[in-house]
Formats: structure tokens, sequence, C-alpha cells
């Protein structure tokens, strides 16, 4: 008798990820055929594509719902600054140094968090986020309350010209989304994202089937602020400019990661790019009606919670059985004697 | 001529995709005393929740004093007159003794039932009225969650498995007082697992099995039961 | 001395915290909920008290008389139509559409009334004192604020403990279905707690409109500052919520005094603190 053996690829898999791989090479090439807004632009969804795929791990499949990941940002922006400002660390190499620094931060952060549940852990993410952005307006030396902007010394020092740059930029946010979704991709088919899946369906029957749900939370938590904190010093790399309320904002880096992660689908890989796509569509259609956009985007967050919880993403899975990436765990058919053969 | 106070007609009941019920018909008259007996998960429990109105119900499947309610939420249940008292008590815990009664009339139906006669029927109630109620022994808190269903003044008592966990000298205590609580003309559906302690207290009786009545009548003794459950 | 008028103004601000708390608080304790939107809708509040006040040209501290009962409507109608669809075990509903009342709370407010900062005049009050010993003086307002606090307090605790809504409400807090069976509907309990809620919202809101500069934006500070002083008093107990709020004013008056721009800081930390040592509050209910 063979050994059992779990199938992950769907057909619908297989087309979709042909399909990312496809769009890969396309944004690759963005410097080719886009212009400067086109990569900003693009730029900007890799951001919150990242942001809002780790919220996703964190709160649909750790179960830890957060509305203080504005912490992470903020520290991985503040980090980027002032290595680059006070110790003279290259900009790009900065970023992974901020998220160990992120990652670092955010143990004993856990440790203390972790002393709460549900609705009372998810403020109390916002009240540490609060404490982090009070401390950065301390900090004279990088602007206290009203912040800086990084050297024009600095900025010109990444790359030979203004277009390199710009390109350099550009990629390092493809690369740093792509090894964000990867990364996620590879940890959700590994035997923690078995446990994840678990946690998330059953805390109490995964517990008693060993999984260490704790022990898991924490490595979850690290890893996201870890990520959060990239994807946090780079966009602020491209701002330019950095304060403490734009760093830590609510809205920008918790409001609308939510408002994408539950248009497209909390729980499943795909909701964050679903999510992503639909948010910056509804942006350029509503952007210039101020904040009756943002009162919009609450209705429609409202609506989506109430009528689709699964999401775009969730509401397709289930009707049609799709998944873009390899996720599923079948067990394969296993032959019982040789003579019973299908083809 | 004794007018049909409750008729259960065909009902199905269903938990996601298993079904507790199938097709279950009983009938229970003005005044009547009916048990409902059968094993664990035979669907006791579901048929009783159903009547009360915490499972929904297609409309026709539950007809009380000539209408059909199958469909009605369990407030409007009690309103009209049916009460239940859960398996397992279920009495609130941060409410007192006292308290847990007063929030069983909290519908003030008019009856004879209210805080002294409950008081006089389970007078060790009335030492205890501002204590906490899960402070209570278990046969307490079962006169509590009776004494509660019957503040709301019923025309139909559901008991669900009142014996469960209590020792039988309590049991015993409890049914002795049965005959107090059907004085006035109530009508009362018993379910039990305690087979002797149902056929002694009832007019009717229906055994249940997955879902299904096997069995019902007037004078059912314990031979006429055991050859329906173990026959083949 | 000077160190004790900063803790008296501590605790008397602690008194606005524990109303901001207060509401909060009914509605953990009943229908589990998190209102993220509570402190946007004390800033609602508000700024009905202006148009109260404005149009019918009363002292604010009167118009609690029209805003409560209106916010009570709006809380009854919030619960009925939208928030009852939300409650249940999962975490993220119910997070999620109060996520979004916020941001069309705000947003609304902006578009109506501007960004511009405002303050109700409630007169002489505001900077009257009162000087109970040589050096020692306590504002009158602040003072009011406190015992208006204490009123409140003691009057939620009355109604959960003395009447028949009160038993309905912790009937239906621990278990929701038998609470069904004693005729109550869920769904108008949990209006009905809502309301209340926003009724004590409503003087809340007046009290910060009189005391504060107040704009669209302040919401959910306010909203950190209730769920701080429940956590630091303790789930459950609304006299806790009470002493949670009075610990985190102090904090917060302390802090100011070394630093201004230690205020909130040291309001946040000391929570923080509470948290690491004492999660379950300094009076917690004990569950039953």
């Amino acid at each position: 008798m063979s050994a059992v053996h779990i199938e992950h690829a769907t057909p619908s898999s297989r087309i979709g990820t042909a399909i990312l791989i496809a769009l890969g090479i396309v944004l690759a090439l963005a410097p080719v055929w886009g212009g400067r807004d086109d990569l900003r632009l693009l730029a900007e969804i890799y951001s919150y594509v990242a942001l809002a795929s780790l919220w996703n791990l964190l709160a649909g499949y750790a179960g830890l719902v957060s509305v203080g990941q504005q912490a992470y940002v903020g520290v991985g922006a503040y980090v980027l600054f002032a290595l680059t400002m006070l110790a003279g660390v290259h900009p790009l190499a900065a970023v992974p140094i901020a998220g160990v620094f992120a990652a670092t931060l955010s143990v004993p952060t856990a440790l203390l968090l972790f002393r709460l549940r549900g609705h009372y852990f998810a403020i109390a993410t916002w009240v540490v986020a609060e404490v982090f952005r009070l401390l950065a307006a301390q900090i004279s030396i990088l602007g206290g309350g009203s912040g800086t902007s990084l050297p024009a010394a600095i900025v010109t020092s990444m790359a030979g010209s203004r277009t390199l740059r710009e390109f350099e930029i550009y990629w390092v946010s493809l690369a740093l989304v792509i090894l964000v979704v990867g990364a996620i991709f590879v940890l959700l088919r590994s035997r923690y994202g078995l446990a994840l899946t678990a946690i998330r369906d059953n805390e109490l029957a995964a517990r008693s089937n060993g999984v260490d749900v704790t022990r898991t939370k924490l490595v979850i938590y690290v890893i996201t602020a870890c990520g959060t904190a990239m994807v946090g010093a780079l966009i602020f790399l491209q701002k330019l400019r950095i304060s403490p309320d734009t760093a830590f904002s609510v809205n920008d880096w918790t409001a609308f990661v939510i408002f994408i992660t539950v248009i497209g689908g909390v729980g499943r890989i795909e909701g964050p790019l679903i999510g992503t796509l639909v948010f910056f569509i509804l942006r350029q259609m509503l952007a210039d009606y101020g904040s009756v956009y943002l009162l919009m985007l609450g209705v429609i967050a409202i609506a989506a919670m109430l009528q689709a919880p699964k999401g775009l993403w969730g509401f397709a899975a289930n009707r049609f059985g799709w998944q873009l990436l390899p996720l599923e765990r079948r067990v394969a058919p296993f032959e019982i004697s040789k003579t019973s053969s299908e083809n | 001529m004794p007018e049909t106070l409750l008729e259960v007609r065909a009902l199905d009941a269903h938990y996601g995709d298993f079904q507790a019920l199938f097709g279950v018909s009983i009938k229970v008259e003005a005044g009547q005393v009916v048990a409902v007996i059968g094993a664990n998960g035979a669907g006791k429990s579901t048929l009783l929740q159903s009547i009360a109105g915490l499972i929904r119900a297609r409309r026709d499947a539950i007809v009380f004093e000539g209408t059909a309610v199958g469909d009605e939420p369990a407030h409007v249940m009690v309103a009209r007159g049916i009460a239940l008292v859960p398996e397992g008590r279920r009495l609130f815990p941060s409410l007192t003794v006292e308290e847990n009664l007063l929030i069983g009339g909290q519908l003030a139906r008019n009856g004879p039932w209210n805080l002294d006669r409950v008081y006089a029927l389970f007078p060790v109630l009335s030492e205890r009225r501002n204590q906490p109620s899960t402070s209570l022994s278990g046969g307490q808190q079962q006169m509590v969650a009776i004494g509660r269903a019957l503040m709301s003044n019923p025309k139909l008592l559901l008991c669900d498995e009142i014996s469960l966990g209590l020792a039988p000298i309590v049991v015993r205590d409890i049914y002795s007082r049965l005959p107090a609580i059907v004085a006035d003309g109530l009508s009362l559906i018993i379910v039990e697992q305690d087979i002797v302690q149902a056929l002694a207290a009832s007019d009717h009786v229906y055994c249940l099995q997955e879902g299904r009545v096997r069995l019902e009548g007037a004078s059912l003794t314990l031979d006429d039961i055991a050859a329906a459950y173990f026959a083949v | 001395m000077h160190w004790l008028n900063i803790i008296i103004q501590g605790v008397l601000t602690g008194g606005l915290y524990a109303l901001f708390a207060a509401g909060l608080s009914l509605i953990f304790g009943v229908m589990r909920l998190v209102n993220i939107a509570h402190g946007d809708l004390i800033v609602l509040a508000a700024y009905l008290a202006l148009i109260v006040t404005t149009t019918l040209g009363i002292n604010p501290l009167l118009s609690i008389i029209i805003v409560a009962p209106v916010m009570a409507a709006i809380g009854y109608a919030l619960q009925r139509t939208l928030l009852n669809r939300t409650l249940g075990d999962d975490l993220l509903p119910p997070l999620l559409v109060t996520f979004g009342l916020s941001v069309i709370i705000q947003n609304g407010l902006l578009e109506l009334f501007t960004a511009d900062s405002r303050r109700l005049q409630a007169g002489p009050i505001e900077v009257d004192s009162i000087h109970v010993a040589a050096g020692l003086a306590v504002g009158t307002l602040p003072l009011i604020q406190f015992t208006v606090a204490v009123i409140v307090i003691a009057g939620l605790q009355a109604i959960f403990y003395r009447t028949a809504i009160g038993r309905a409400f912790r009937a239906t807090s621990d278990d929701r279905a038998v609470a069904q069976l004693m005729g109550l509907d869920n769904r108008h309990v949990y209006a009905l707690a809502m309301a209340l809620s926003l009724a004590v919202v409503a003087i809340a809101g007046v009290f910060l409109a009189v005391r504060a500069n107040f704009d669209p934006s302040i919401g959910p500070a306010r909203l950190l500052f209730g769920f701080e002083a429940v956590i630091i008093g303790g789930l459950g107990s609304l006299w806790g919520t009470l002493v949670g709020g009075v610990v985190l004013g102090v904090a917060q008056a302390i802090g100011a005094e070394i630093d201004p721009g230690w205020q909130l800081l040291a309001g946040h930390i000391a929570f923080l603190v509470i948290v690491a040592v004492r999660p379950e509050g300094l009076f917690p209910k004990v569950q039953g």
C-alpha cells in the first residue's frame, strides 16, 4: 500500500499560478512600458497588497485581530530614517534592518498584549500604536511632533540618476511584495500552515490536538511585525518625509488595510489581492469627493461585512471552488490493489 | 369533551446536515400529562425546543389552541402560553433565586402562579431567595427552574429531563409536587429517561427512537416498551 | 499643595473618563460588543448639543434634556437595524462594522461642520472654583462633572440590579437562548441597552463640549480613554470603571505636570502597566 500523498493543486490554481507568473513578468518590466506616475501607483498598490496580506495572516489565520499594525509601519519608517540620517546606512539596507528591529520589539509587545483576548486585545493593539506614536513625537532629532524630511544627499546616494533611483525603488517594492506573499504562501503550505488553519477553525480543538497555540500565534505576530515594518520603511523612503501622525496613521495603515482584506476575503491568501484591486478602483472613481469618499468606503465596508462576510474571493471560492494559488490539501486517492487501476 | 391543546404534525428537525426528527406527531389534550421517553439522542429535547420556538419549524407542523405556530420565535410562544423548563436547568448565574423567578414572570400573563404560590410549592426556595441561583443544590435549582417557568402562567408546561443528575430521592420529591402543579388544569409534557417515573406521572406516553415515534399509548407497561425497543 | 491640586484635577477629570467608559462597559457586559464608534458617538452628541444650544439659545448643560433622548433613539435604531446583525461568536463583524461606522460618523461630521474646532460656553461656571483650603481650589465645572459621573454610575447600578429591565439585561447577557424562554425578545433587549448606553454617551458628549475644544477627529482618543478606564477598573464592574477613570485621569495629570507632551503617554503607560500586572483589572466582577 502506498504512503498517503497530499495534493494541493486544482485546475483553477494551475491557471491562477500561470496568470500570476505572467503578471509578475509584465510588472517587472513596468519601467519599460510605464511612466513615473504608473510606477508610483504600482508601488503603492504593492505596499497595500503586502500590508493586507500580513494583516490577513494575523487576523484571518492566527485569529489575532489587530487594529494597531500602524505601530510597526511607523517603527519601520522611523528606524529607516534614523539609520540613514544618523548612522549613514544605505536606505535599501536599512529596510531589512528595520524589519529585524521591529521583530525584536514585537516580542515583548506580544507578551504584553497576549494577556488580553478578543476585543480587548484588539483595542490594546491600538493603544500600543498610540504609545509608539507619542514616543516618536518625543524624538527631536527626527523632527519631534512635526517630523522631518529625508536629506537630499541620502536620496541621491541611492543611484546615479533620478530615473535609475525610481526604477530601483520600484523593483525593490515589487520584490518585497513577492517576498511577503511568497513567504506567506510557503508558511501556509507548511505544517505551520496546517496548525494555523486548525487554530482558525477551532482553537480549543487545535490545542487538544497538540498544537502549541500560544507559540504559533507569537511566531505569526513577530513575522507580521517584521514584514509590516519593512513595507513601512519602503513606503516612507518613497514619501521622503516622515511625521508621527502620518507614520502611525490609523486610517492609512489600518482602516484601509482592514477594508481591503474584508472586501477581498479574510482568511484566504487571494483576498488581499482582490481587495486591493477593488480599493484602488474605488479610489480612482471617488477620490474627487474628499471626505465623502471615506464615508462611502465606510458604507461599503459595512455592507460587505453584512452581506458577504467572506469577501469577494470567499464567495467565489465557496461557490466555484476556485483557488489562485495551490493551497488546498487533499488526500490523493490511493490504489488499494494494482489490478483496479483508473485512467 | 377535551379539546386538543397542542398538536404536532409530522415535525422534521435538522441540526445543520443532521436530521434529528422524522415526521414526529403527538397530541396533548387540555389538562393532560404526556410523557415522551427515549434514549439519549432520540430527539426528545429537539422536540420540546421545537414546540417552545427555540428551533423554527414548518408553520403548520405545530398547532397550539388551533393556531399554526411552528415558525414563531420562543419569546412569542411564551406569550401564547407555552413555557419550557430547559434541560440542565440553565438558571441565570447573575441573578438570585428570587430574580430568576421574577424574570420568569416578566410577561405578567394572567393566571394563578405568582411568587408566593411558587414559594408555597417549594418552601426551601423561600429561605434562599436572595442567594445566587448557582449556590443551590441540583434539586433546588431544578425547583427554581420549574418555578421560573410557572411564573409565566403557561397553559402548557414542557419539562426537559428534570430528573437529570439528581438523586432518586430528590427526583421523587419533585415529582410528588406535580399534582399541585397541574391542579388548575395546566397541561404538561415531560421528557424523561427515567421511564418508571414518567409512566407513573403521565396519562399518555410516546416513545421516541432515533427521531421517530415508535410507540404510544395511554396505559403502557414496561413490557410494552421493552418489546417496542428491543424488537427487531 | 501644588501636587495635591494636580491630583484633585486628575481625579475630577477621571469623572469625565468614567462617563466615556460607562456606556462602553454597559455594552461589553450585556452583549460582548466592542463599539469602535463609541468615541465618535460622543463627538456626535457634542455636535448635537452645539445645534441645540445655538438654535434654542439655552445653556449647554441644559441641552442634555434634548440630546440624551435623541441619542437614545439613535442607539435603539442603530442596534436594531445594524448592530444586532453582527452579534455572534465571531470577532470580526462587529469590529469591522463599528469601524466602518466610526469612519462614517467622522467624515459625515466633517462634511457638515468642517474641521473647525468648537467649544460650548456654559457661562461663569467654567472658570469658577471653590476654595477648599488655603491654596487648594477645586474647579466648579469639573466638580459638577465628577458628581454627575457618580450619579450616572449609581443610576446604572440601580437600573441593573433593582429593575425589571436590568434583570432582563443580566439574564440576556448570561444566556440569550433561555432569556427568550422568559418572553424576552433579544433584539429589543439589546436595542434598549444600546439606547441606554448612548444616553450616557450624550451626557459625556455635552460635558466634553463644554470642557474642551472638539472637532470631528477627536472621537478615537475618547474611545481609547474609555476603554482604558474599563480595563483598569475591571471588566463587569461599573464602580470599577469610575476608579479606572480616576486612575487614568490622575496618571495623565501627573504626566502633564512633568511635561505637557507626556500627558497622553502617562495615561497609556499606566494602562499598559495594569495589563502587564493585573489584566483582569482592579475590581473584576467574579464570573458566576
